[in-house]
């Protein structure tokens, strides 16, 4: 066991033993879906690449691609900005969010035996309490992660999960949001659909309830997050941070987990 | 049809046509158009025992001397001429330019002059010459897989024998005889006897015309020189005269199928001109790539009347010994087709009948003959058509 | 009486498949114009603008009155059979691998007699109907079929080689969720299309049309996303030997022009599905396909653009996407090119509005989907390379020959 200072007791426990790192972060490829808007609206780009070279005529030393996709593609990390409630807030944007904010815990509440008998399961305030019964209160500034194992999905029509009356997947309750901001203070939601709201949260009173509030008041969203399974329900320390994009709204990210095992 | 008159028209007494040459035929050579060219120059004037520079008329036809013609042959020859003709009517250029050199030696353009028709063969360069014969093959034949007069033929063949009740065995029997008499000439590729079996069962090329309605291609050259009578005499030379000519071209363009060739527009001044008859003459020498166009000349140039020329070659034995002799030297069809010198086979052999040094079949005390050519199918139908009276010279 | 074309058989692994050859496809530039009245099906020769005398084979001066003004005009498309030939022996490899070959000198009804390819059923002294119509080479030449068309007219081999029938033949339909994609499906599935393959981007997208695609009977669908190369690539490897007709119906369709709406994301999709996916289709299927154009009788033989009538020319409407269809429109031509050796033809269609929901504030007439199919399939067994479909694309055919600039000044109506 290394012992000294703080960052050497933590990458004794990543490198030895103590600490296991979780990757939470789906493949980015181009059959990854992206946020379905009504097709008059702006639409994201889905994720393409292009090979510039691989080691041949194009370059024989290297291989690489360029890419494109929008900001909000795959697992990524949703800036206060994104959201209009959230557009004047200070610090809003991936390049001025402070970036120790991109170090928080993580709860992870597991709804997935709701979610896997009703798409359209919304997480309740009750819920939460129900799990902080077992699980003890969410600390403030911590994400709070709805488990679903909705990332399980592969196929990008489960996944979806359309009809006509738009996508059915699990999300969170609106009355749930400003009772985790006011009530846990939690720094983001988190959940392993397309988006940080549920599938038919364009219909809630107020329409994509988990953007407009947690936006509003300069909180953060996490979605498209997989092997929620592998983190206990407290304790997991997240590492989020987004591209350092000038006035970014968002961005792919690659979000990692930090496990205590012992 | 009102023809062409003779009123009028000049005779061409005092010209002598003589030495006969015949550079021998190859399926296919290596040599150029040039060396056909200059072998038959070097024989004519071996023969003639003249020099070079004696010849100062020269009148050339060929297809493979691209991208040369008559003028760069001379630089190729070493020649100097003053006078220069180079004829692009193929199939009918022997006759033309018979015509041509005849009146440059009367007028005294030219003393001495050189009718050359020769072309080569490569491998493949039948189907090159094919490929860019005319504009009008280009867009409106070629682009239909014939390669070449084949379908062209095929065409007037089919319409001949459907409007006038020819058969394939008239044209045999035209085709065997031709055969008969090749096998007579050295010079001649097909070798072998051709029985009416064989022709009947030839593979079919393009219906009704099967292989041995066909000429071979192959390289070869025919020449003969023009001057007047007096210089053939001084140079002690065997000669014929010419007692008419005719060409004519784009003839009957409102047929829409060729029923007829140009020779039907001229025929009667061409017998007027010649004082003689059809039926004084000891032969005819036809243009012959297809049977179909022989038994139009018998027609177009009096021999018998139009649509009747399969019932003519019934009655008639078309060897060199037979009542009839027709191509006595064998004809393209039998010796081959060597490019524009198929357009000199038949003159060339009427000069040899006519003046007793045939290297074939002898049509015995012939007199009078007929030379007759045949070229260029532009679009759908030969454009060219000549013919020549050539007379036995007793002087 | 022409005989049914037997449907093919599975292919030998170990035959080498026949190259493409071409039919010799040198013609002079008076001989052009026939090609440009064989890619739109008309058939027209030169008509002397003094004298009235019908032209043929094309000239530059009249052969009667030696006028140069030889317009090309409609003309009479009868004529009787003078004589008729079957070729047993070529030089050209294009015919030497389909002989024999029937020919046929006729006389037309307008004058010249021209020589034509022969359909089976011709007889010698018969009428018969002449056409122009694109060969192998692209080039145009005449065929001659019965008046009274046989029943498998459409099987004769010889005219198999000049039209695209989509008899027997797989074809891929590259966008299967809009109601032109269904149509198109219903479409070739009436013509007898032997496979029908189509494809759909964004899966977990619904699509009513791609529900009613996926009933047909010989339909597979098959995941395509003309924006993804990878996606093209992958189905080009699956289906790329098998297609022998190619639909590209992409369509994305927004309105707005440059000043009234700048949108780049909106413009940048319209040029990435409309002229970005078709050189990713181009680049992936466009080889085999181009390899199989003499794959027996029914090999590769058609490349089928649905273009708007607006890649001609703009429609500040539709400003952006106009634009995203000339490009497309462009790379069609160089397409073209590229895919004439195998002898594969490129057939660009220039459509009128559609009757959809993109096209909503657009007045009428609008274009019922399943009629432009029709014409598309149509177009294909007749062998053309230019289809303007419906009255707004063939007016702006129209005008834009006769004033490019009245048509620019007009159409924001």
């Amino acid at each position: 066991m290394t012992t000294g200072g703080l960052l050497n007791q933590l990458m004794g426990g990543i490198l030895g033993s103590g600490i296991q790192v979780v990757d939470l972060t789906m493949t980015l490829q181009p059959d990854v879906p992206t946020i379905v808007m009504p097709p008059e609206f702006g639409q994201s780009w889905p994720f393409r690449m292009e090979e510039i070279s691989r080691y041949d005529h194009r370059g024989p030393f290297c291989y690489w691609n360029n890419l494109s996709c929008g900001e909000h593609t795959g697992t990524h990390f949703d800036a206060p900005i994104h959201w209009v409630s959230g557009k004047d807030l200070p610090e809003n944007a991936t390049d001025t969010i402070p970036v120790e904010k991109f170090l928080a815990h993580a709860c992870v509440v597991d709804c997935s035996a709701p979610a896997a008998a009703d798409p359209d399961y919304l997480l309740t305030q009750e819920a939460v309490e129900d799990w902080e019964a077992a699980n003890g209160k969410i600390p403030p500034r911590s994400w709070l992660l709805m488990r679903t194992d909705w990332s399980l999905k592969r196929d990008p029509v489960a996944y979806m999960n359309m009809a006509e009356d738009g996508a059915h997947t699990p999300g969170p309750h609106e009355d749930l949001i400003p009772w985790l901001i006011e009530e846990r203070d939690v720094i983001g939601f988190g959940c392993e659909a397309v988006g940080t709201d549920a599938g038919q949260a364009g219909h809630a009173n107020v329409p994509y309830p988990c953007h407009y509030h947690m936006h509003g008041n300069n909180r953060f969203g996490l979605p498209a997050l997989t092997n929620l399974d592998a983190l206990p329900p407290q304790g997991a320390v997240l590492i989020t941070p987004p591209l350092k994009i000038r006035q970014g709204s968002g961005s792919p990210a690659r979000v990692l987990a930090l496990v205590e095992t012992t | 049809m009102s023809g062409q008159q003779s009123a009028g028209r000049m005779g061409y007494d005092g010209v002598a046509v003589c030495v006969p040459v015949t550079v021998p035929y190859s399926r296919y050579s290596l040599r150029s158009a040039h060396w056909f060219c200059g072998r038959a120059l070097a024989e004519l004037i071996q023969t003639a025992g003249i020099g070079k520079v004696q010849v100062d008329g020269f009148c050339i036809s060929s297809f493979t001397l691209a991208p040369d013609t008559a003028v760069g042959l001379t630089q190729h020859l070493g020649v100097s001429p003053r006078w220069l003709d180079h004829i692009p009517m193929g199939g009918a250029s022997g006759a033309v330019a018979l015509r041509r050199a005849a009146r440059a030696v009367q007028c005294g353009d030219a003393e001495i002059v050189a009718c050359i028709a020769g072309d080569t063969n490569h491998v493949d360069s039948f189907r090159k010459t094919i490929a860019s014969f005319s504009q009008f093959a280009n867009d409106a034949v070629y682009p239909y897989g014939s390669g070449g007069p084949n379908a062209s033929f095929a065409f007037l063949t089919d319409h001949y024998m459907r409007q006038y009740g020819a058969k394939r065995e008239d044209f045999a029997k035209l085709c065997i005889a031709q055969r008969d008499n090749a096998l007579q000439n050295s010079n001649a590729l097909m070798k072998r006897p051709l029985s009416l079996d064989d022709y009947m069962d030839a593979r079919p090329i393009a219906d009704p015309l099967c292989l041995f309605d066909c000429v071979m291609p192959c390289a070869g050259a025919e020449a003969f020189l023009v001057m007047s009578a007096d210089r053939a005499r001084a140079l002690e030379l065997p000669f014929v005269e010419i007692l008419s000519t005719i060409e004519r071209h784009n003839a009957f363009p409102d047929d829409p199928i060729q029923i007829r060739g140009g020779w039907a527009m001229d025929v009667d001044g061409f017998y007027d001109l010649a004082g003689v008859g059809p039926e004084d003459m000891d032969f005819l020498q036809a243009y012959d790539d297809y049977p179909v166009i022989c038994f139009m000349q018998m027609e177009d140039l009096g021999f018998c009347k139009k649509g009747s020329a399969a019932e003519f070659v019934r009655r008639h034995d078309l060897t060199a010994g037979g009542d009839f002799p027709f191509n006595t030297s064998g004809g393209q069809l039998s010796v081959g087709q060597a490019g524009a010198a198929g357009g000199s086979l038949g003159l060339v052999e009427a000069i040899r009948q006519l003046t007793d040094q045939s290297m074939s079949a002898v049509v015995e005390g012939a007199r009078h003959g007929v030379a007759s050519c045949f070229g260029m199918i532009n679009y759908d139908r030969g454009l060219c058509s000549s013919a020549a009276v050539l007379a036995r010279s007793d002087r | 009486m022409t005989a049914p074309l037997p449907p093919p058989r599975k292919k030998d692994p170990v035959e080498r498949t026949r190259q493409p050859t071409l039919p010799p496809g040198n013609r002079s530039r008076e001989a052009q114009g026939l090609t440009a009245m064989a890619a739109v099906g008309r058939f027209a020769l030169q008509v002397c603008a003094g004298c009235r005398q019908v032209q043929y084979p094309p000239r530059q001066v009249c052969a009667h009155c030696l006028g140069d003004d030889l317009p090309w005009r409609d003309v009479a498309a009868g004529g009787r059979l003078l004589a008729e030939t079957n070729v047993h022996a070529a030089n050209d490899l294009f015919f030497r691998d389909r002989l024999p070959w029937r020919l046929g000198l006729v006389q037309s009804d307008a004058g010249p007699s021209v020589v034509a390819h022969l359909a089976e059923d011709c007889r010698q002294g018969e009428r018969v109907r002449l056409s122009l119509d694109l060969d192998r080479s692209g080039h145009a030449v005449m065929n001659a079929q019965p008046e009274e068309p046989g029943p498998n007219l459409e099987d004769d081999v010889q005219l198999r080689e000049m039209t695209m029938n989509p008899k027997d033949r797989r074809v891929l339909i590259v966008n299967g969720k809009t109601a032109l994609g269904l149509a198109l499906a219903q479409a070739f599935k009436t013509a007898g299309a032997r496979e029908i393959f189509v494809g759909h981007a964004e899966p977990w997208k619904t699509s009513p049309a791609l529900e009613a695609v996926r009933k047909i009977d010989g339909v597979t669908l098959f995941p395509l996303d003309v924006t993804d190369t990878d996606s093209v690539q992958e189905l080009a490897s699956v289906l790329g030997g098998k297609v022998e007709i190619m639909v590209n119906n992409s369509y994305h369709l927004r309105p707005g022009g440059a000043v009234d709406r700048m949108d780049m994301n909106l413009s940048r999709e319209e040029m990435d599905i409309h002229y970005f996916g078709l050189l990713r289709l181009a680049g992936t299927f466009g080889p085999a396909m181009r390899g199989r154009g003499a794959d027996g009788d029914h090999g590769a033989c058609a490349w089928v653009n649905v273009l708007s009538a607006y890649a001609q020319i703009n429609n500040p409407t539709f400003g952006t996407y106009s634009a995203s269809q000339a490009a497309a429109r462009s790379l069609a031509q160089c397409l073209r090119a590229e895919l004439a050796p195998g002898g594969i033809r490129v057939l660009n269609t220039f459509v009128g509005p559609l009757d959809d929901e993109w096209h909503q504030m657009v007045p009428p007439p609008k274009l019922p989907p399943n009629m432009v199919a029709g014409r598309i399939v149509d177009a294909l067994k007749k062998g053309l390379e230019d289809l303007a479909v419906g009255a707004v694309a063939e007016e702006i055919a129209e005008r834009l020959a006769e004033n490019p600039k009245e048509i620019e000044r007009e159409i924001k109506s």
